[in-house]
């Protein structure tokens, strides 16, 4: 599994994706975010990171399963 | 009807023909633009980017939820990727309606939400740097 970044977290990783190693039981949303905040300790500076599942914003307790495509969203600011 | 978009340059004569109808008596039209300041200091231009399948899918929701609160003829959702130079525009929200009253709070309701749930990210360049809006606490 590979998670798309953008905008700030872009920058913070310094990479438009992260791979996420197979050895990795990510089985929900929290799970993710979980590895991903020790992996990468700076996104926690961030005011919040909401996760998408296959395009749509996914909830803690949701099952990644086989999402096609993961991304972060740090808080937007469009408009 | 709706027409949502991303693009690179938002052409305000397009989105004004796209809006003019025979049955609505009220077009309002929105346009956000590059303001040259920030938090004190001067702004020289602003970057987007965006999230695109999905930032089209949610705006695509709140044009559904829109068309469902108010009786609409045609909506507008227009947002620029890339450079932007003070001034120019960035965002551009169109309602058409039989009256007034609805194309102001349907244009209302989907420039607040677009800014909160949308997936487009802004950063500021300053002369002595940059920052993306709203990231930090």
């Amino acid at each position: 599994m590979t998670i798309k970044l953008f905008g700030i977290t872009r920058e913070i990783v310094g990479a438009s994706h992260i791979p996420v190693p197979d050895n990795q039981p990510l089985k929900t949303v929290a799970d993710l975010k979980t590895w991903l905040y020790m992996e990468y300790p700076s996104l926690k500076q961030l005011k919040s990171i909401a996760v998408a599942v296959d395009q749509s914003y996914a909830e803690d307790h949701e099952v990644l399963g086989a999402a096609a495509e993961v991304a972060l969203i740090p808080p937007v600011s469009g408009g | 009807m709706a027409m949502i978009k991303i693009v690179t340059h938002i052409k305000l004569e397009e989105a004004y023909s796209y809006l003019s109808c025979p049955e609505a008596g009220a077009i309002n039209l929105f346009i956000g633009t590059v303001r040259n300041n920030a938090h004190g200091k001067k702004v020289e231009k602003l970057v987007f980017e965006a999230y695109e399948p999905m930032a089209l899918k949610e705006m695509e929701k709140l044009a559904v939820l829109a068309q469902q609160r108010w009786h609409i003829s045609k909506l507008l959702m227009l947002h620029v990727v890339g450079d932007k130079a003070v001034g120019e525009p960035v965002v551009a929200i169109g309602i058409a309606s039989a009256h007034r009253q609805e194309a102001f709070e349907a244009t209302r309701f989907l420039i607040d939400e677009l800014k909160k749930t949308v997936p487009i990210w802004k950063k500021e360049f300053y002369q002595d740097g940059s920052s993306w809006v709203n990231a930090h606490p």
